[in-house]
């Protein structure tokens, strides 16, 4: 028989079992926890799409003096690099 | 134009080629490809626009030095992040002085982990918030982390990188890392409870 997982050794392996990095016979445990514990399912799910609502997020434009900046240094850079001669 | 192949994909060997040679083209092309993605790394780490902005120049610069070097075994993007990664944290180094908490600082009270706000999410929290809110509820989660959590979380849930990469990037063990990302996830979803659960919900209708 398996041993029961508390919910702290739940906690423990959250982040792994969302990554999908847990072996099979921890995975079991996990979900057997998760079936007959409300709140580590609860903790679980907000946990999955706290991750979710970052993935999603595009980077904003740089502001326009920073790119035009950047691309100066960038310029300044190459043309030192390779000058002729 | 050279920065696309003729079905329009970013030719990214391509362009590290011409760029390899010279070509200043080639290379703003990429710059241009990766330029915000790193900018919003170096804002994150360093949480301040000056010197992220230093961290971009500095990122790029260094990138064009070291062309040379990056062999491609790694993605090129893999490769600017940690440029970026490093330059970031030494900016961070340098201001040991003010209150900023140390990356090195024990980590590991226990304290992380534990859970106060459990409740489920609204399904649709767009139509509570604006775009805009939720952009600006997202921010300021991640900026009240910890740097040493910010910047795993960063790294591994914002921009992707792998464990190992992560680990590689900022020179931490890979249990680092894992531990890390674990108490930064729960911080997180902790915070964004607060804005995102279900309006008068609670854990006891599960129970
Ligand atoms: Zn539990």
């Amino acid at each position: 028989m398996t041993s029961l997982l508390t919910c702290k050794e739940f906690m423990q392996e959250l982040s792994d079992y969302l990554d999908a990095t847990v072996d099979a016979e921890l995975r079991r445990k996990l979900e057997v926890h998760i079936s007959e514990c409300p709140n580590c399912f609860v903790i679980l799910d907000t946990t999955k799409k706290t991750i979710e609502v970052y993935k999603g997020v595009q980077p904003q434009p740089i502001p326009p003096e920073v790119y035009s900046r950047l691309m100066k240094a960038v310029e300044k850079k190459l043309a030192a690099t390779h000058k002729p001669g | 134009m050279a920065a696309t192949t003729d079905a329009g994909v970013f030719d990214e060997s391509g362009l590290l080629a011409k760029a390899r040679e010279g070509d200043s083209a080639a290379f703003s092309e990429l710059v241009n490809q990766y330029s915000r993605k790193i900018y919003r790394l170096a804002k994150h780490i360093t949480q301040n626009d000056s010197e992220a902005e230093d961290v971009l120049q500095e990122t790029f610069l260094k990138a064009f030095e070291h062309l040379g070097d990056f062999q491609g075994q790694s993605k090129f993007y893999t490769w600017i992040v940690r440029i970026a990664v490093n330059e970031s944290l030494m900016k961070l180094r340098k201001r040991k002085s003010d209150r900023t908490v140390p990356l090195d600082e024990p980590l590991d009270t226990g304290e992380d982990t534990v859970v106060r706000e459990i409740a489920v999410w609204d399904e649709n929290p767009e139509q509570q918030y604006s775009r805009e809110e939720i952009g600006q509820i997202l921010d300021e989660a991640v900026q009240s982390l910890k740097p040493a959590f910010r910047t795993v979380f960063v790294l591994r849930d914002i921009e992707e990188l792998s464990t190992e990469e992560t680990a590689r990037a900022l020179e931490i063990s890979i249990p680092a890392v894992k531990s890390r990302l674990l108490r930064a996830r729960l911080q997180l979803r902790e915070k964004l409870t607060r804005f995102f659960k279900r309006k008068g919900d609670d854990v006891f209708a599960y129970l």
